[in-house]
C-alpha cells in the first residue's frame, strides 16, 4: 500500500512540477528563448506572496490577487527590455542574458532575504486532505496543484488554438519574418506570451510556497525540474509537459520510498533514460510539413 | 613561435599568408620572461601572495576551458562544475588510496576526460538552451551519486591528509607550480589547437554549423573534441581546488556558482578570443577580492555587468581595450600580407 501511496502522491507532486513547466515551454514555444532564470522567478514569485500575505495579512491564495499580475508585468517589461534586445544580439545572449539574470535575482533575494527556509501559511487548507482508506490520504492543496495545473495547461492550449492573439504567438513562432511582413507586431507578441508565461509561473511559485518551503538559492532546482518534465513529455506538447511532470512527480516520490536520499536523483536518471532511449520525448508532437 | 611564412601562390610576387602579427610576436618575446618571472615568484615573494596566485590561475584555466566550449565549440555549458567536483574527488580517492595528491591532478584530468565520453552521448541529444540544463542535470547527478560514498565522507566532505608530509612552504610552492604550470598549458593548448585543422573547423562551425558540415568538417566529432578537453580542464581545475583548500565539500565543489563564474568572466572578457578569458579571469579576481567583505552583492553586480556585456560589447573587455581594432597577441587565423 505504501507504493501505491506513493504513485499518488507523486501524481499530487506532478501537478506542481507541470505548472512549473508549462511558463517554460511557453517562453521557449514562442520566443525560442530557453529561459536560465525560469526558477528563480519561480521563487521571486513566492517571495512576493510572502511579502503579501505578511504586509497586507492575506491568505496565500488570496495574495495570488496581487503577485500574478505583478508577475505578469514584470515579464512584459522583462521581454521589452532585456530579452527582445538579447534575441537579436547573436545566438548565445539569450542564455547569457537570461543566467545573469539568474545570478543576479538570486544573490539580490539572498541579501534581502536571507538564506532563512520560508513557507507561505496556508492554513487548514495546506493541512487538511480527503481519505482514501488504506493509509492513501489526497491533500486539498495537492489536488488543487493539480487541478490548476491541468487547467492552466488546457487553458494555454485553448489559447493558442482558438484566439487571436493564439494565433499570433504560433504564427510568430513558426516564422517571425513572414508573421511581421503580414502585420504582426512581434515585439507586442512575444511580450504577451511572457507575460502569460510569468503569470504561469506566479501560479506555481505560490502553490509550491504553500506545499513545501523555499529559500532565495532554490531556483536553479526548480529550473532543472521544469526542465526535466519538458523533455520527459516532449518539446512543443503542452499536454506532453503534463505526463512530463507526473512522470518526473511519481520518480521522485517512488525514488523516496526506497530510500529517502535517492528521490531527486531517481527524477534525474528517468529523465536521462528517456533521454537516452527517446529523446523526443514521451508526447513529441508529430512535425506536418 | 617561429614566423609560419608560406608561399600563397607559386607566384613569388603576390600576397602571401601569415600566421603571425606584429602584436603576436611582441607578445612571444615578452611571454617567455613573464612566464619565468611568475615561476621563480615563489623564491621572492611571501606564501600568501602565491597562495593568491593559485586562486588567479585557477580561474584563467576555468574562463580558457569554457571559452574553448562556448567561444569555440557553440556549446554553452552550465554544467562544468559535474567536472570540477569530478578532479576535485580524483584527489580524494587518489589520496585514500595512498597515491600522491599531486599525481591525482593527472588523475583528475583523466577521470574527468573519460567520464565526459558517455555524457557527451546523451547531453549531444540536445541543443542550443536546453543542452546547457542537460549538462547541468548532469552535473547534479554526479554531485547526487558522490554523496552516496561514504569513503569520500558523504554530503559533508573529507580532507585531503596526504600532503601534511610536506612541510608548508613547499607544499605551498608546488601547488602553485602546479596551478601555473595547468594556466599555461591551457592558453598555449587552447592557441596550439585553434591553429590547428580541427581549430579551423571549429571555427567554421561556430560561425554556421550547417555551412560546415556541408563543407566536410566533421561536426560531431570536432565539438566531442572540445567537450572532452574542456572536461579535463575543468577537472585539473577542481583537482587544483582540492589540493589548494585541502579540504572537499560536495555542496560547494559541484555548485552552479563555478558555471557562473566562468560565464562571468568570458562574456565580460570577451567571448571567442584567446586573450578575453585571461582578461576576464583576472577582473574578475580582482572584484572578487575588493567586493568580497560586502557579501554577495558582487554577484549581483557582475551579473549586471555580464548581461550588458552580453547586449551591447559582445567583443567585450578585450575588444573595448583593442577598440575592435582586432589585434591579436595570440592569433589563430590566416591573414593576407600583399
Amino acid at each position: 500500500m505504501t507504493w501505491v501511496n506513493a504513485v499518488v502522491q507523486g501524481l499530487l507532486l506532478g501537478g506542481v512540477y507541470a505548472l512549473f513547466a508549462c511558463g517554460l515551454s511557453l517562453v521557449f514555444g514562442v520566443l525560442r528563448i530557453v529561459n536560465l532564470a525560469h526558477g528563480d522567478l519561480t521563487v521571486l514569485a513566492a517571495f512576493l506572496a510572502l511579502v503579501a500575505t505578511s504586509t497586507l495579512g492575506l491568505n496565500p491564495v488570496l495574495a495570488l490577487v496581487v503577485v500574478v499580475p505583478v508577475m505578469a508585468a514584470l515579464g512584459f517589461a522583462l521581454q521589452r527590455l532585456l530579452l527582445h534586445r538579447s534575441l537579436r544580439a547573436g545566438e548565445l545572449a539569450p542564455l547569457l542574458v537570461t543566467f545573469g539574470l539568474s545570478i543576479v535575482l538570486q544573490n539580490a533575494l539572498l541579501q534581502t532575504f536571507s538564506a532563512d527556509t520560508r513557507s507561505l501559511p496556508a492554513g487548514d487548507f495546506g493541512t487538511a486532505g480527503l481519505e482514501l482508506g488504506g493509509g492513501i490520504a489526497v491533500g486539498w492543496l495537492g489536488l488543487s496543484t493539480l487541478v490548476v495545473a491541468v487547467a492552466v495547461l488546457a487553458g494555454l492550449q485553448l489559447v493558442l488554438a482558438r484566439t487571436p492573439i493564439g494565433r499570433a504567438m504560433r504564427a510568430t513562432s513558426d516564422d517571425p519574418e513572414t508573421a511581421a511582413l503580414m502585420g504582426l507586431d512581434d515585439r507586442r507578441v512575444y511580450a504577451v506570451a511572457t507575460a502569460i508565461a510569468l503569470a504561469t509561473v506566479a501560479l506555481a511559485g505560490v502553490f509550491y510556497g504553500m506545499r513545501g518551503t523555499f529559500t532565495p538559492t532554490l531556483g536553479p532546482q526548480l529550473l532543472i525540474f521544469a526542465f526535466e518534465a519538458v523533455i520527459i513529455g516532449g518539446l512543443g506538447s503542452l499536454w506532453g509537459t503534463l505526463l512530463g511532470g507526473l512522470v518526473l512527480g511519481v520518480a521522485q516520490t517512488v525514488g523516496a520510498q526506497i530510500q529517502p536520499t535517492y528521490g531527486v536523483l531517481a527524477g534525474h536518471l528517468v529523465f536521462l533514460v528517456v533521454l537516452a532511449a527517446r529523446p523526443s520525448g514521451l508526447l513529441r508532437r508529430e512535425e506536418v510539413r | 613561435m617561429t614566423d609560419t611564412t608560406t608561399p600563397a601562390a607559386t607566384d613569388a610576387t603576390g600576397p602571401v599568408v601569415v600566421r603571425t602579427t606584429r602584436a603576436s610576436r611582441a607578445a612571444a618575446v615578452v611571454a617567455l620572461p613573464v612566464v619565468a618571472l611568475l615561476a621563480a615568484l615563489p623564491y621572492l615573494v611571501a606564501p600568501n601572495i602565491t597562495r593568491l596566485l593559485v586562486g588567479l590561475f585557477t580561474l584563467v584555466l576555468l574562463a580558457t576551458m569554457w571559452n574553448l566550449l562556448a567561444g569555440y565549440g557553440g556549446m554553452i555549458s552550465v554544467g562544468q562544475q559535474g567536472f570540477i567536483g569530478i578532479g576535485a574527488y580524483a584527489v580524494l580517492v587518489a589520496d585514500l588510496i595512498g597515491v600522491n595528491p599531486y599525481l591525482g591532478l593527472a588523475l583528475a584530468a583523466v577521470g574527468a576526460a573519460v567520464l565526459a565520453l558517455p555524457t557527451a552521448l546523451l547531453v549531444f541529444r540536445l541543443h542550443g538552451g536546453y543542452f546547457a540544463i542537460g549538462t547541468w542535470v548532469v552535473a547534479e547527478v554526479y554531485r547526487l551519486v558522490t554523496v552516496e560514498f561514504r569513503a569520500v565522507g558523504g554530503g559533508s566532505g573529507a580532507s585531503v591528509t596526504g600532503l601534511s608530509v610536506f612541510p608548508p612552504v613547499l607544499r605551498g610552492a608546488i601547488t602553485y607550480w602546479c596551478a601555473l604550470g595547468a594556466a599555461v598549458l591551457a592558453v598555449g593548448g587552447v592557441y596550439l589547437l585553434m591553429r590547428s585543422r580541427l581549430g579551423l573547423g571549429l571555427t567554421a562551425i561556430r560561425d554556421e554549423p550547417t555551412a560546415a558540415d556541408s563543407l566536410g568538417v566533421r561536426v560531431r566529432a570536432a565539438k566531442r573534441v572540445v567537450f572532452v578537453v574542456a572536461a579535463a580542464g575543468c577537472g585539473l581545475a577542481g583537482a587544483l581546488i582540492a589540493v589548494d583548500s585541502l579540504r572537499v565539500q560536495p555542496d560547494s565543489i559541484y555548485s552552479v556558482q563555478w558555471s557562473a563564474f566562468m560565464i562571468f568572466m568570458v562574456v565580460i572578457g570577451g567571448l571567442g578570443t584567446i586573450e578575453g578569458p585571461v582578461v576576464g579571469a583576472v577582473v574578475f579576481f580582482a572584484i572578487q577580492q575588493l567586493l568580497e567583505p560586502y557579501g554577495v552583492w558582487y554577484l549581483v553586480v557582475l551579473g549586471v555587468v555580464a548581461i550588458a556585456a552580453a547586449l551591447v560589447a559582445r567583443r567585450g573587455l578585450w575588444g573595448l581595450l583593442t577598440l575592435d581594432r582586432d589585434v591579436r597577441l595570440l592569433p589563430t587565423g590566416y591573414r593576407l600580407r600583399p
